[in-house]
């Protein structure tokens, strides 16, 4: 992790949703998809976020990439505030962010070849004459492990790891310095997912690129991440350096994730029991911790009051601390 | 006698590109009260095998190439077609990677699920909607007593998933198989499922077959395992044996390129490079062979043998492989 300022800061971030209902359509509610998000990536750093279905993962992702307008909070990329960008400074901004998405299949137009999928960014941002753009292109192809050869042939002609390679090209055209790659290898086969993996950290390392990871998959998290935050409900509830958050998991929600994932070895048992009830609803969260209505260890003082991000008990210290917000994190 | 035999299984589908061998020689034995996982990459033939033990292969464009499959010793292709609603849903039940596969868009979840129970059980309607909205909770649905009255476009894709779960774990059937039931589940959901199906193994000494792509719930819940690449089970064996000493270079290669609990960080993961052989026109020899990291190290007269003879499946280690020349301790 490079020291100084880092390339993202995500200051409170939040992202509501109007739900509407009646016969005007009025609005009877908001979704909180993102309640208050804060945490920074550095150059060349991954970040995992993890969480289950529906905590605001990828919203977060993309009100990162401003593709939502946030509801209120701050997001500087290399100490720019996004919102009062410039016009010429957000499509700097456009262009050093990128993003990678999870299905190969229905992400890449039917209809353009792979060669103009990949080169249709360097157009969008007016980079050389149709001519370099053709030979950026076939070097980018190369770099993700495909042929120039393929130029000229359209995505359902290829596996879903190599479309998955195509999406990771496109992504790279602009030479951005993050990438938010959203559930980037779950629709991949085993064999397949190792060689995206592969790639991802080989270009991280001659670019220098951050990623934003997410993911549900914790094995893969825990592999290719420096630092791991995982969300529940709109909320980060823990976050540090992965190593860290593996080792001393000190949210009770991490806990039960980390023990429920199935380990890739007959002769170990799952260590802990499911977890009961439903994630409860977005659009009325529970007072107090989110996490409350199905932890274990909740007590009154967990309702009264949502518990911020604290120093976990084994937190060292470091340039990245390991925070967790629950009041009983000293106990559990 | 064992509870499935399934025993030189072969299916077609007729394409515009010709005769495509999805399943190509397949035998798999299943006893009572066991779980017997079947993995392998996407397109190997795990589907097609599975729904062809209750003949719900379409045809056309499938087509029955030769084979027996025997459920309690009754051949089941040589069935009348009258015969088999006797079966379906009754002593064998299946949770299907698709799930609208199973559910019917025109129909309430109350009315499918009371139509399951009324023809296993003669459950009459007050006694099936208990029953009904029970297990939609053990399966994790919230409010089930709302939801049951919802139309599976009402759900989404999760909680679809967990309807047809329920359904099929309410018909107690002997031989439960179930392809990959849990892929499009969070993990504590997942968890719960697991323990679900765990349950009514114990509960009714019912078999499952098991397709999954994750060798973490392979570890977890199979006694035993087989392995498919092209149409072919090229390794079959007991869970401990396969994970700790697999005899095929394939299963070898699936096992090592899984990120390792642990494991350096960003290390740079095994793979298998190259593609799966067209099952158009498979070859007529090891159809592992061009991409074999074990093959790559025999001396060339082995190598011959390789790309010249079609391995059967026979005693390696402690397990069974299709390989002339079976790993033994070698590692990748
Ligand atoms: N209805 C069909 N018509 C034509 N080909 C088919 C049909 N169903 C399956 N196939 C082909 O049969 C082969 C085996 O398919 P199958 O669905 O059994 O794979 P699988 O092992 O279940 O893969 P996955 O892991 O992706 O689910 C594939 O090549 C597939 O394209
Ligand atoms: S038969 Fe030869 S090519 Fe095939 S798996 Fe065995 S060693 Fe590899
Ligand atoms: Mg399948």
């Amino acid at each position: 992790m490079s020291a100084g300022a880092p390339l993202l800061v995500v200051e409170d971030l939040k992202k509501y949703y109007p739900v509407r209902g009646g016969v005007f359509a009025a609005k009877v509610g908001d979704v909180h998809a993102v309640e208050g998000v804060t945490f920074t990536v550095a150059a060349g750093e991954t970040l995992g976020l993890v969480g289950e279905s529906g905590c605001g993962k990828s919203t977060l992702g993309r009100t990162i990439m401003r593709l939502e307008e946030p509801t209120s909070g701050r997001v500087l990329f290399e100490g720019k505030d996004v919102a009062y960008a410039s016009k010429t400074e957000l499509f700097q901004i456009r262009r050093d962010i990128q993003a990678i998405f999870q299905d190969p299949y229905s992400s890449l137009n039917p209809r353009m070849t792979v060669g103009e999928i990949v080169r249709e960014p360097l157009e969008v941002h007016g980079m050389g004459t149709k001519a370099e753009q053709i030979e950026k292109v076939r070097a980018l192809l190369e770099t993700v492990g495909l042929t120039g050869e393929m130029l000229d042939r359209y995505p359902h002609e290829f596996s879903g790891g190599q479309r998955q390679r195509v999406g990771v090209a496109r992504a790279l055209a602009l030479d951005p310095k993050l990438v938010i790659a959203d559930e980037p290898v779950s629709a991949l086969d085993v064999s397949v997912r190792s060689q995206i993996l592969n790639l991802m950290v080989r270009l991280q390392k001659e670019r220098n690129l951050a990623y934003i990871f997410i993911s549900h998959d914790l094995s893969v998290v825990e592999h290719i991440s420096d630092s791991i935050a995982i969300m529940y409900l709109g909320r980060i509830v823990e976050i540090g350096p992965a190593d860290e958050v593996f080792a001393n998991p000190s949210h009770p929600y991490t806990r039960v994730l980390i023990g429920a994932i199935p380990v890739a070895d007959p002769t170990r048992k799952r260590s802990s029991e499911p977890l009961p009830g439903e994630a409860p609803s977005p659009i009325s969260p529970p007072p107090g911790c989110p996490f409350h209505p199905r932890c274990s260890f909740a007590i009154d003082a967990c309702r009264a009051a949502v518990p911020p991000l604290e120093p976990a008990p084994t937190n060292a210290g470091g340039a990245r601390p390991h925070l967790a917000a629950c009041i009983r994190k000293h106990e559990i | 006698m064992a509870l499935l035999e399934i025993d030189d299984l072969a299916i077609g589908f007729q394409t515009e590109a010709g005769l495509l061998r999805a399943v190509d020689g397949v035998s798999l034995r299943l006893e009572k009260g066991r779980t017997l996982g079947l993995v392998g990459e996407s397109g190997c033939g795990k589907s097609v095998t599975a729904s062809s033990i209750l003949r719900l292969v379409p045809s056309p464009p499938g087509k029955y190439l030769g084979g027996q499959i025997r459920f309690n010793g009754v051949d089941i292709l040589a069935l009348p077609a009258s015969e088999l609603p006797k079966i379906r849903g009754k002593d064998i039940a299946m949770i299907f990677q698709d799930p609208m596969t199973s559910l019917n868009p025109v129909f309430t979840i109350e009315k499918q699920l009371g139509e399951v129970l009324a023809l296993r059980f003669g459950l009459d309607k007050h006694a099936a909607r208990a029953r009904s909205v029970e297990m939609l909770g053990t399966v994790g649905i919230p409010e089930p007593e709302q939801r049951i009255g919802a139309y599976p476009h009402e759900l989404s894709g999760g909680m679809k998933q967990r309807v047809m779960i329920a359904m099929a774990l309410m018909c107690e059937p002997q031989l439960l198989i179930a392809d990959e039931p849990t892929t499009a589940l969070d993990v504590t959901v997942q968890a719960q499922v697991l323990n679900l199906i765990r349950a009514l193994q114990q509960r009714m000494g019912a078999a499952v077959l098991f397709i999954t792509h994750d060798m973490g719930v392979v570890a977890e819940m199979c006694d035993e395992v087989a392995v498919m690449y092209a149409g072919r089970i090229v390794e079959q064996g007991n869970v401990f044996a396969i994970f700790k000493d697999a005899q095929h270079p394939y299963t070898k290669g699936l096992l090592r390129s899984l990120p390792r609990k642990g494991g350096a960080k960003k290390a740079e993961l095994p793979t298998i490079e190259g593609v799966v052989p067209s099952l158009l026109n498979p070859p007529a020899h090891c159809r592992f062979a061009d991409r074999c990291w074990k093959r790559k190290r025999l001396p060339e007269t082995d190598q011959k043998r390789c790309f010249s003879e079609d391995p059967k499946l026979r005693p390696a280690g402690e397990s069974f492989a299709a390989c002339h020349f079976p790993v033994g301790g070698e590692q990748l």
